[in-house]
């Protein structure tokens, strides 16, 4: 009696989560379904093609019935997604572990001050200074350079990273330093050689988090960003997406859209520890 | 002499050490002054213009703030957001969050931590292709994934984008915002000591009166941590409304006051672009309750005691 309630208390848990969950499942199947069918009846695809991943060969995403480009060549987008995040994750990975090491290990004037500031820009949501960053960025000529965004996602990332990184500077004993130190490295070397290759995953999950975070980026290169030739591959899905008056097959911007989330994937499957990880600390703040 | 040639020589390299100490961190001092601070004061300096595409300054006092509260469309605005905040924070950043953990939490871990990776998937997918998948899955003809499901249930196939558009806008942002709750609800309650559950179930409780008065009640504090930070966090979020959306259908349906602000300075199409002065002001009452709300979360959640002093001290 005792096991027949168990596993109908079970099977009620599973049904529910199943049934919670399953929607996140049928929408990533849908999309992928409808890359490489030419039909899909809501969850039974027929006519199976590669026609709509063409633009793999080529890169151009061309517009039925007309000649000539609409649309960026594709590994041009590719390029610039991946300039842009590769660029952020070093900076923020520089930045954040230089700061995040004094900010464990020194005690210096202001120390109190600045990590309650830290701490508390953590959770203030920077979109809100979309506004006034956008005036930032034509004074300083960055208006339509990948530059300017950069700059912008690197800044506001870095409250979070500093504070992930001093998490991890503060997990090392000090006599590791201290060993270092007194066989002769002066600090930069203990930092550099001692210190930094302890912290390795800090530093892979600053990388993952910031890496995503850029590759991800949309509102920022569609408000700073002008030209077609700057555009990521957020911009290019947006275009395909929202561009009615210019008729694209669904099929290739579906394609288009499996195609840019192919690191997320990847991260996803290979990288879930880290991911995991982020999440805890990043908007936590446990 | 030589004593004090000696302490200068040690001040001198005491000097170059902070050095160091001033080098490290001022990257990120720099990065911070000037994309925080600046901006934060910056945000309510153009608010008291009526700055345009020039981006010149031309002052106009408060008249920004006086036309926000006769704007015609303020109510709405103001009402819509409170709806799209209420509902989507209850129902899914802590109710669907909540309800997730729970029943993650009762099952074998291996299958509960797979379900909760599934709902991680939302968050790291990049908005625009999450809302593509959206918006395909909800078009309006048969085939759509949506409309097929409930023609079983015989509901007539139709356009949600129009029909059903806050319904959509709260899905879509429920489904990214559950994640941060669940993953703060599943620490805490998977730090809860296995005597107390098991205490209880020698007691006689079944399933829902462990969860009723042992679980719930000892994971008070993450709830209530959890509430504060998404509220703040979706009382400024757009991206999502924007890409499915934008607001519509017709005019300002769906719009909240953040999107609201963002359409005032950047939108591209109708009137009303480059209203660079308006927009800001409409920014600054969220800049405003953004450094309200941080600042209480920081002492209502003790986050100063966080702060531990450097383990040595170095000098």
């Amino acid at each position: 009696m005792a096991k027949v309630v168990e596993y109908l208390k079970k099977s009620v848990i599973y049904i529910v989560l199943v049934a919670v969950t399953s929607p996140i499942i049928l929408l990533y199947y849908y999309l992928f379904a409808s890359s490489f069918f030419k039909n899909v009846e809501g969850l039974i695809p027929s006519g199976f093609t590669l026609e709509y991943w063409s633009f793999i060969l080529s890169g151009e995403i061309r517009v039925p019935g007309t000649v000539g480009t609409y649309y960026p060549n594709v590994y041009l987008v590719t390029f610039n997604t991946f300039f842009l995040a590769v660029t952020i994750a070093f900076f923020e990975v520089i930045f954040s572990s230089l700061a995040g090491y004094v900010i464990s290990r020194y005690k210096f004037l202001g120390r109190t001050r600045l990590l309650q500031t830290i701490l508390i820009l953590h959770s203030f949501p920077g979109i809100t200074l979309l506004i006034a960053l956008f005036y930032i960025i034509n004074i300083l000529g960055l208006y339509n350079t990948l530059t300017g965004v950069i700059i912008i996602k690197v800044a506001l990332d870095l409250p979070l990273d500093i504070w992930i990184m001093k998490g991890f500077f503060d997990g090392i004993p000090w006599d590791l330093e201290m060993s270092a130190l007194v066989d002769g490295c002066n600090r930069l070397q203990a930092w550099w050689k001692v210190i930094m290759p302890n912290v390795r995953n800090g530093i892979m999950a600053i990388i993952i988090f910031a890496f995503l975070s850029g590759w991800s980026e949309f509102i920022y290169i569609l408000t700073f960003i002008a030209e077609q030739k700057y555009w990521t591959l957020s911009m290019l899905v947006y275009a395909l997406t929202s561009g009615e008056y210019l008729y694209i097959e669904p099929g290739v911007t579906a394609a288009a859209a499996i195609f840019y989330m192919i690191p997320v994937i990847l991260f996803f499957l290979f990288a879930q520890k880290y991911l995991l990880r982020i999440q805890i600390t990043s908007k936590g703040t446990f | 002499m030589t004593g004090s040639g000696g302490s200068g020589g040690k001040g001198l390299s005491r000097i170059f050490r902070r050095g160091y100490l001033y080098f490290f961190l001022l990257p990120s001092l720099a990065m911070i002054v000037f994309f925080f601070f600046v901006p934060a004061v910056l945000t309510f300096l153009i608010s008291l213009t009526d700055m345009s595409y020039t981006l010149e300054w031309h002052w106009v006092g408060l008249a920004n703030y006086v036309k926000m509260i006769q704007d015609p469309w303020t109510p709405l605005i103001f009402r819509n957001t409170m709806f799209y905040v209420f509902t989507t924070l209850s129902f899914f950043n802590v109710g669907t969050a909540l309800l997730i953990s729970l029943l993650t939490t009762h099952i074998e871990d291996r299958i509960g931590s797979a379900f909760r990776a599934i709902w991680l998937l939302p968050r790291i997918t990049p908005s625009t292709v999450y809302a593509l998948m959206w918006i395909w899955a909800t078009r309006g003809d048969r085939s759509a994934l949506f409309n097929w499901l409930l023609s079983f249930l015989g509901v007539p196939p139709v356009e949600w984008r129009l029909q059903w558009p806050w319904l959509l806008v709260i899905l879509v942002n429920g489904f990214v915002g559950a994640s941060f709750g669940m993953i703060i609800f599943t620490a805490a309650l998977k730090s809860i000591p296995v005597d107390f559950t098991r205490a209880a179930l020698v007691d006689g409780a079944n399933t829902l009166q462990l969860i009723r008065y042992v679980e719930l009640p000892l994971i008070k504090w993450p709830l209530m941590f959890v509430t504060a930070y998404q509220t703040l966090s979706l009382l400024t979020s757009f991206e999502y409304i924007l890409l499915v959306t934008d607001g519509g259908p017709g005019l300002y349906t769906t719009e909240v006051w953040a999107l609201y602000a963002y359409h005032m300075a950047f939108q591209v199409y109708g009137g009303g672009s480059a209203q660079y002065g308006y927009g800001a002001a409409l920014s600054a009452v969220l800049v405003a309750i953004g450094l309200v709300l941080s600042v209480i979360y920081w002492k209502v959640f003790r986050m100063g005691e966080m702060m531990v002093e450097p383990k040595i001290e170095v000098d």
